[in-house]
């Protein structure tokens, strides 16, 4: 394999795979994201590839394997190109019927199309899906048009060719000027600017220099690096090739997850082909530049989500964060300067060399450019990621694109910015979505996290739910984060459990304001967050656990009963038998009753009753 | 040399020095229990946190650890630093109610109550033990385990270490665990019996022997 | 719980295939719980010796990451994910319906070392909450009532091979 050493010989490859690939043949690409894999869609990979065998259609119909789409809700996705006709909830037993109608009739598979629940409107094409419409989609642009373990369908779609132009054409200064005139800050939750951080470390003296990519997503709820990893791998390689030319680093480390087995694997393959091709290696494109990148594990700690504690990873040591009064691209890996970004930071980077920073500043906000890419989760209709021009407003991601709340229930408040980020009410649904509006709300950007929920969460009990997870993550060397987040956890914890008392909320104030001031990194520095920000726009419901002992939102074990309403219950006995105290009582088809004393609120009867029967108060 | 202010003193500083080091040259008192000048700063505790103003922001950090820089306006006790660091002593205080140097902290900030569940541990997980058996003994024998509240200092497999040499260093240096308050008659209650009398080894022998071992003999006098 | 006899060469390999670099450490003890399941006492100090890593620091790692074990763990491991977007859809719930089935409480594993009941805090498949995932096998939207038969399923598969 020769490797490609200059910009025409990258061009010529290009047009070689253009000319070789014809546009219009039949092409059926499923989703194998982690989303889509989990309901089955290796299963119907394998249904297709055997159908087309069948029929004997190798040659005429490509069977294409892609990464995460975004949409996960509706997976198995699977779309048919070249008209991009979208089909969703596809099962492997669909496969022939698709073969034989779309692909060879141009017919279409009523059954399989989306529908709009709120307008009963069909989509044929996914660019008419209204999730996929309303998105600005650039960094995610390709996800599910790639096969990601194959560097010709990246090359394909212009692929390292800004690697090409910034390598061949263009000085490192003036990478760094681009960079820094688009407006790109770090999408890992810091929101640095990325250009600036580059310079700085660019300017740090030492021969020795690394850059890093931070894949290690650990806000339960996100999944956004997770899906660009999987699905568009050379991307993020690419960026980190040109930052690494433009600051003077000749290695490179991609923190990754142990948690994203998948991503791994894909990342790994990219690598190879990477320098197969000469991206990677020595000399790339003649420019006497020598790069290589090597992938590093990560242990399970969501604290090596911070920067300090992922390069002591790297080094092999405990993922204990240290005071950065020095910062890290001044000294970082093993003391040397280290610029480390988030993987969707660096993916960004290609565009930008290929657009310019101009276009780049036109979109999102002043102080904000560019897209934010979300992940949306939780009591909303249309969970899947979500890429926006910045500033767009909460309500038009959560209600339009996310398609409102399930079950048509009513909002009470997004969680944004995962563990480190707050919990925003209806009354700020109009937020635009950027960097400073987050944070003046009370929460933050973070890794982009979005959690939906509705009238049936408890936002005490959100609030623990955080604390809980940050004091099992808690590296333990500062006393603030690890004793205050344990206290916090235990005045929360009382509270649901209907021991708060009077003071309490005051002491919970306190040691939240402390948390955040005293602490070591950021982890305990935004800890208090979920706390603070349930107080601040929740503070009845705290009230309402101290002093009424009572959970409005029906959650909290101690504070609720279950009851089984007489009028809908059949006596059908599903939750008698079920039930692990043998707390209910009844005869069949006669009305059952709960005993409160032995309930001890598992839930089990809730989910095998039938007729929605038993309900929480 | 680098000049600041500290506390509204003007003061010079070699360059690479921590506010910490200098405050205590010029006599300035900022409390610490983690800290050892012989031994590496860990940054832990978060008693040292001062407030920094460096021009373009206001900000706490640990004086420990800080690097002095030119111009800086340096504050050690404000509203913001006294308050946190009475409430950290609370929260150590709640995890080790026996250690009378925590206890003797307290007093000393006027802290009255402490608020939270008591515990019964005798180690503040400072890391001054790890410290000074890898750094000053050469050994390395214990060190941090687990994390989070799971943390402890413990050698590997919790078994007899076979590199350690019985100097006893780590409990030389220990600031909790040595010596114990036994003023302290019920949970959450703070002693405070050594501040209002005198002791009696002071006036017997000439000097404070609880730096030895703890007598309790300033609490068998206020009994009496 | 038997500790596994000592292996050195297996040891040796994946240590050698790491250049005995410090930096590989994590990596290292990776490998060794994909071989046992765990990591062994003898595994570590032998790990410490041949990397010239205080012991100290090798037991300090495998303390502080979730992935390493220090004692055995069972056949299937069950992770029921108490990420947000799981927690809120009631996947508390069915963790605690698990841990009644099975006798045990998060984080341990059953007498008879069949399953091991871990913790996981989100896995990127939050469109499928309340995820349950049973070695490979992905569970999805999971509730307390379909805990036994899911973990018949797992058993039952293994039972056939």
């Amino acid at each position: 394999m020769k490797k490609i050493r200059t910009l025409q010989e990258l061009e010529a490859l290009r047009n070689s795979l253009l000319q070789q690939r014809d546009p219009t043949k039949p092409c059926v690409r499923v989703c194998l994201g982690t989303g889509c894999r989990a309901r089955g869609s290796v299963d119907v990979v394998e249904a297709f590839k055997d159908e087309v065998k069948r029929q004997s259609l190798e040659f005429k119909v490509e069977t294409k394997q892609t990464g995460c789409h975004g949409f996960c809700e509706r997976g198995p996705v699977v779309v048919i190109g070249p008209k991009e006709i979208f089909y969703q909830r596809v099962k492997s037993r669909d496969a022939p019927e698709i073969v034989s109608k779309t692909l060879l009739n141009g017919e279409v598979v009523d059954r399989l199309l989306y529908v709009d629940p709120a307008t009963g409107q069909k989509a044929l094409y996914e660019y008419e899906v209204p999730f996929y419409k309303k998105q600005k989609r650039l960094v995610l642009a390709n996800n599910g048009r790639i096969d990601p373990t194959n560097i010709l369908d990246y090359i394909a779609i212009g692929g390292y060719q800004a690697l090409a132009k910034a390598l061949t054409t263009m000085s490192c200064k003036e990478i760094i000027n681009t960079i820094e005139k688009s407006g790109l800050r770090g999408l890992g939750g810091g929101g640095f600017p990325t250009g600036r951080k580059w310079r700085i470390c660019r300017e740090a003296p030492g021969d020795i220099k690394f850059v890093i990519g931070n894949g290690d997503e650990g806000d339960p709820g996100a999944f956004s690096d997770r899906s660009l990893m999987e699905a568009n791998p050379h991307s993020i390689l690419e960026g980190m090739i040109i930052g690494a030319y433009a600051i003077g680093a000749n290695q490179g480390y991609l923190y990754v997850r142990a948690e994203y087995p998948l991503a791994l694997k894909h990342l790994q393959i990219a690598i190879d082909q990477a320098k197969e091709y000469g991206f990677l290696g020595n000399n790339i494109f003649n420019s006497g530049f020598d790069f290589d990148i090597k992938i590093n594990r990560g242990g399970g700690a969501f604290v090596c989500g911070e920067s300090s504690a992922l390069i002591a990873s790297i080094e092999g040591k405990i993922g204990e964060p240290r005071a950065k009064y020095i910062h890290t691209v001044k000294r970082g890996l093993w003391n040397k300067p280290t610029n480390l970004n988030n993987v969707k930071t660096w993916a960004n980077v290609p565009l930008i060399i290929n657009n310019g920073a101009e276009w780049y500043t036109k979109i999102g906000t002043e102080k904000s450019k560019g897209t934010g890419i979300f992940s949306l989760v939780g009591k909303v209709n249309n969970t899947g990621l979500v890429e926006i021009p910045m500033g767009t407003p909460l309500r038009h991601i959560i209600c339009d694109i996310g398609g409102g709340i399930l079950e048509a229930k009513k909002f009470k408040a997004v969680q944004t910015g995962g563990p480190s980020g707050g919990c925003i009410p209806e009354k700020l649904l109009d937020l635009p979505v950027d960097f400073e509006k987050l944070t003046e709300a009370g929460s933050m950007m973070g890794s982009g996290g979005m959690i939906v929920m509705d009238e049936n969460t408890c936002m005490v009990d959100v609030a623990r739910y955080f604390l809980y997870f940050l004091q099992d993550e808690s590296c333990g060397k500062c006393v603030p984060c690890r004793e205050g987040i344990k206290r916090m956890l235990e005045i929360v914890t009382d509270i649901t459990a209907g021991q708060g008392k009077e003071e309490d909320l005051q002491l919970l104030q306190e040691l939240a304001e402390m948390v955040k001031d005293f602490s070591l990194c950021a982890l305990g520095g935004t800890a208090p967050n979920p706390v603070l920000s349930t107080l601040r726009y929740f503070r009845d419901e705290y009230e309402a656990h101290v002093r009424d002992k009572k959970c409005p939102a029906g959650i909290c074990k101690n504070l609720i009963e279950y009851f089984i309403l007489e009028d809908k219950c059949t006596g059908c006995g599903a939750c008698l038998k079920l039930c692990p105290q043998q707390a209910i009582q009844g005869e069949p088809k006669k009305l059952h009753i709960i005993d409160s004393a032995k309930c001890i609120r598992c839930g089990t009867c809730l989910d095998a009753c039938p007729f929605e029967a038993i309900i929480v108060e | 040399m680098v000049s600041l202010i500290i506390d509204g003193v003007k003061v010079q500083a070699e360059e690479g020095s921590t506010i910490l080091e200098v405050a205590r040259f010029y006599g300035i008192d900022i409390p610490t229990l983690c800290y050892h000048d012989e031994l590496t700063p860990y940054g832990a505790c978060r008693l040292c946190m001062v407030e920094v103003d460096d021009g373009r922001r206001i900000r706490l950090v640990a004086s420990c650890l800080y690097p002095v820089k030119e111009g800086i306006k340096v504050r050690t006790h404000t509203e913001r630093v006294v308050k946190g660091r009475k409430l950290i002593l609370e929260l150590l205080l709640a995890r080790c109610p026996n250690s009378k140097t925590l206890q003797d902290l307290a007093s000393k900030m006027g802290l009255e109550q402490v608020r939270f569940k008591m515990e019964n541990e005798d180690c503040i997980l400072c890391g001054l033990c790890v410290r000074m058996c890898a750094e000053q003994m050469g050994s390395g024998a214990i060190g941090f385990v687990g994390r989070g509240r799971k943390r402890e200092v413990v050698t590997p497999f919790r078994m007899a270490s076979e590199i350690c040499r019985n100097c006893g260093a780590c409990m030389y240096i220990c600031p909790a665990v040595d010596l114990q308050c036994r003023g302290v008659k019920s949970p959450g209650e703070l002693c405070n019996s050594c501040l209002v009398i005198t002791p009696q080894c002071l006036e017997k022998y000439g000097q404070v022997m609880c730096t030895l071992e703890s007598c309790g003999a300033c609490v068998e006098k206020e009994k009496k | 719980m038997a500790e596994s006899v000592p292996e050195y060469s297996k040891v040796d390999k994946i240590i050698e295939s790491h250049s005995r670099e410090e930096s590989a450490l994590i990596a290292i003890l990776q490998e060794i719980e994909n071989l046992y399941g765990y990591l062994p006492a003898w595994a570590l100090r032998y790990v410490s010796e041949r990397l010239i890593v205080p012991l100290i620091q090798v037991y300090g790692v495998a303390s502080f990451y979730d992935a390493f074990h220090l004692t055995p763990r069972g056949k299937h491991l069950i992770r029921v994910c108490l990420g947000t977007a799981c927690y809120l859809k009631g996947s508390a719930r069915v963790l605690e319906a698990v841990e009644r089935e099975l006798g045990i409480k998060v984080g341990e594993t059953t007498p008879d070392l069949k399953f091991s009941l871990q913790p996981v805090h989100c896995m990127g498949a939050c469109a499928l909450a309340p995820v349950m995932v049973v070695d490979e096998r992905y569970f999805d939207k999971m509730t307390t009532t379909k805990v036994r038969s899911a973990l018949k399923q797992v058993q039952g598969k293994n039972e056939e091979n």
